[in-house]
């Protein structure tokens, strides 16, 4: 046990300056965040499983991730070192920022995790299933407050198909915006709002405790962990999924870019990966290729309206 | 088993000589690390967390709690000597902290807050442990209005301590009130007075404006001074260590700051910053010595510096209990135990007592182990004040932009850094207070999404700040901050008042 300890402190103090990084993942977010455990797991990984020699982190929070983006793309292109890690909120920030610089202007990898977006009350709530919550929002939308994430992301725009869906109208409801996860949860279990919206994730611990209830999952398929029906079961054709991913400088020739996605398919194949996946509670939703790059495409579609019917996006 | 065996079991474990050892270790990186400008303890802690990945849970766990305290007592050194806050909750120990530095009174501003945060440190991980069930009730019963409550009250106790200069204290938190603006609105998605440029989307970082304002700003209007200004700083005036008149003056704070900065660090958006800056206004208010306010008072530096560690404790309330993180540091410990397989929640003092107690008492190892480390070593921190002025100021300045380069690395952040530094030459310059522009950047924000949402959710009704006891009692409190005073200067009281104004900066 010491002499792991006193490698690791040995490693952390003279590895990093001396030897050539392989590769470089930028996390677009503050330490602490999804982005940011997502890089620092892919750092572990590559290092233990020798996909890589040595891996560095790099944080640089801001704007939903559309700030980092933007130095990215500026700063590493044509570099075959450096990575980004975004997501699903990264699409949102991009189009309600106005962001100039979007993921057309990375190159995107693959899609490598994924979550399902969840709708849960607090245990002693009056509503007891999605299609009861939908009733509510039909007669008053403003009545219902939904607690989530930051506007115009994934939260918000799963709340926006759902009005859709239903036949309310979305610019009608009313969702109020929460910083960090503990924040929304506190205001949902004080009862401060009526419903909350977040990943599967942040609720299954209070499901599981009897403090909440969750009514539905965003996702085609139920979630492991929770028999809480699909918006698609309950009959609204909603279908999201929060993924998080990896991109690639611009500029890459077609080897360079070959390289980088055999490095990361080798990743996601791991088993040190698929063990992490394990331990973060993290979903496998690996997405490669031609087959992510139409994934993608698709989402901003039907991103860019969802945000404009919402009224986020002119 | 009860509570208290848990504990005593918990301590037992920790007092392996090789626990021990851990703990000394993650002390010293935490502080080290923590030292270095525009590291506060979440990326301090982010960084050396793989340290720990190799040890069994027990060892990890007091090598993370040695690493926390250690960042956050490195973030006061660097405020206190070097007036370049790491993080938004040390701020408030700059104000009074940095001024005792530069009379000679280095050394019992360090001590005041190695050992105010130990007391606070025991007190509150003490209370986490019997407690936090039903401290967590309480933090759940705040709502958007109730914070908008607590906020008001923030403002008017915070801006009486502005003083007698209403209109240069009121200027200078209406500047700090129009940065807040800045950035995305977050309840709505968009953005205000960012003009396109991408980097002001996430607003005014708080610590780059108190680091401007405060360490740039000074530099510039020493520099602007030159040969004919007498030296203002001493390194050392009497003893490294606190008087018997320190003692005195500091226990009273340590304890206040820790009422005060515990229950507010258990809310989920209270924040470390709001405790220490009502623990500043209180001890502000209660000094016997309010002429010192703004010249080093040792109050200002205990009171807030126990608020800090003691919030710091009350984090962990709701992570522990409801597995709530909020903080960004509590967002990593909750990682720190992901890697035994465990999810903090609801149900983890049920369902893994051993690891839970064995926090608490790693808490309470790495809180002694602190002040075992750090208190032979003020010594060698003060004698960084001996360094010739010219070269201090250099070197303030190198830090201050190194460390908002490592924090936020862009030019955009930089340009920021120095136009806020030359505001702050001005504001020095005019004699303008500094702090009510932090302060507006802290609160204000705060404020209005807090109102924002309180309104929301009552879909417009205002009545609805009024209509929960908890809400209206704070309200009701802020309004009689406000008033009583006037009342008193109306009646002739006036001089004590504007004794209680010192000059801020």
């Amino acid at each position: 046990m010491k002499h792991t300890l006193l490698g690791a402190v040995f490693a952390a103090a003279v590895a990093l300056p001396a030897f050539a990084n392989d590769y470089t993942i930028m996390a677009p977010a503050a330490p602490g965040g999804g982005w940011d455990s997502t890089a620092r797991a892919m750092q572990e990984v590559m290092q233990a499983e020798g996909i890589a020699g040595s891996v560095q982190v790099q944080n640089v929070p801001g704007a939903g991730g559309t700030v980092g983006l933007a130095q990215f793309a500026s700063t590493a292109a044509g570099d075959p070192a450096q990575l980004i890690v975004g997501g699903y909120v990264m699409v949102g920030a991009i189009l309600t920022n106005a962001s100039p610089v979007s993921l057309a202007d990375v190159t995107p990898i693959a899609r490598l995790t994924g979550e399902a977006v969840g709708i849960a009350v607090s245990a002693d709530s009056p509503i007891t299933d999605i299609n009861g919550l939908v009733e509510m929002m039909k007669a008053d939308p403003g009545s219902v407050s939904w607690a989530g994430g930051s506007a115009g992301g994934v939260d918000h725009i799963t709340v926006g198909l759902l009005a859709k869906a239903a036949g309310v109208d979305p610019t009608k409801i009313n969702y109020v915006a929460f910083s960090g996860g503990g924040e929304a949860l506190a205001a949902i279990l004080g009862n401060q709002v009526t419903v909350g919206i977040s990943g599967v994730g942040e609720f299954l611990p209070q499901v599981e405790a009897g403090t909440m209830r969750m009514l539905a999952v965003s996702t085609a398929e139920k979630w492991p962990g929770t028999d809480a029906p699909t918006l698609m079961e309950s009959g609204y054709d909603v279908n999201v999924q929060n993924w998080r991913m990896v991109a690639a400088a611009p500029g890459l020739s077609d080897e360079q870019k070959a390289a980088v996605a055999a490095d990361v398919d080798k990743l996601a194949n791991s088993a040190g990966w698929k063990a992490m996946l394990e331990t973060k509670g993290w979903a496998n939703t690996y997405l490669a290729g031609a087959e992510f790059d139409t994934q993608l495409a698709k989402e901003i579609e039907t991103t860019t309206a969802i945000l404009k019917d919402i009224g986020l996006v002119q | 088993m009860s509570t208290f065996d848990f504990l005593l079991q918990g301590l037992a474990v920790a007092s392996d000589p090789m626990i021990l050892l851990y703990a000394l270790i993650g002390v010293t990186l935490g502080t080290a690390v923590g030292v270095l400008p525009g590291i506060g303890p979440a990326l301090t802690v982010a960084l050396l967390l793989p340290v720990t990945y190799g040890l069994d849970p027990a060892g990890s766990l007091i090598m993370f709690a040695g690493i926390y305290y250690g960042g956050m007592y490195g973030g006061s050194t660097t405020s206190i000597l070097l007036n370049t806050p790491g993080e938004s909750a040390s701020i408030v120990t700059a104000l009074e902290g940095n001024k005792m530095a530069r009379a000679g009174r280095g050394g019992p501003a360090l001590a005041t807050a190695a050992i105010g945060s130990f007391v606070a440190g025991l007190i509150a991980t003490l209370a986490l442990a019997f407690l936090a069930p039903y401290v967590v009730k309480l933090a759940l019963v705040f709502g958007p209005r109730e914070y908008f409550a607590l906020m008001m009250l923030a403002f008017v106790t915070v801006s009486a301590a502005f003083g007698d200069s209403a209109m240069k204290g009121l200027t200078s938190l209406f500047i700090g009130l129009a940065l807040a603006l800045v950035g995305i609105d977050q309840l709505t998605g968009q953005a205000r007075l960012s003009f396109g440029v991408p980097e002001l989307l996430d607003g005014v970082e708080v610590t780059t404006l108190a680091v401007a304002l405060f360490a740039i700003g000074e530099a510039l209007f020493v520099a602007s001074q030159g040969q004919r200004a007498e030296d203002g700083i001493i390194a050392i005036k009497g003893s490294v260590w606190m008087t018997r008149a320190d003692w005195a003056r500091s226990w009273k704070p340590w304890l206040r700051g820790t009422v005060i900065g515990f229950p507010i660090g258990a809310m989920p958006a209270g924040g470390a910053e709001i405790g220490t800056l009502l623990s500043y206004a209180a001890e502000k208010r209660l000094t016997k010595h309010p002429e010192e306010f703004g010249h080093g008072a040792i109050e200002g530096v205990a009171g807030p510096e126990a608020a800090n560690n003691a919030s710091a404790a009350g984090t962990l309330v709701p992570l522990l209990t409801l597995g709530l993180p909020t903080s960004a540091t509590a967002a990593i410990l909750l990682a720190g135990f992901q890697q035994f397989g465990l999810q903090p929640g609801p149900l983890l003092f049920a369902t893994s007592p051993q690891l839970v107690w064995g926090l608490i008492a790693s808490l309470l190892i790495a809180n002694v182990m602190l002040l075992v480390l750090n208190l032979p070593l003020i010594r060698l921190w003060v004698s960084l004040l001996m360094i010739p002025r010219p070269w201090l100021y250099a070197g303030i300045l190198l830090f201050a932009t190194l460390g908002t380069i490592g924090m936020n690395p862009s030019p955009v952040e930089l340009s920021m850094l120095l136009v806020f530094g030359i505001l702050g030459f001005l504001m020095r310059l005019y004699g303008y207070p500094i702090a009510p522009a932090v302060v507006g950047l802290i609160l204000g924000p705060m404020a209005e999404q807090q109102l924002r949402r309180a309104l929301a959710i009552s879909q417009g009704d205002w009545s609805t700040l009024v209509s929960t006891p908890v809400a209206a009692g704070i309200l009701l409190a802020a309004t009689l901050a406000l008033v009583v005073p006037w009342i008193m200067r109306l009646r002739g009281k006036g001089a004590v008042l504007a004794q209680l104004a010192a000059d801020e900066d």
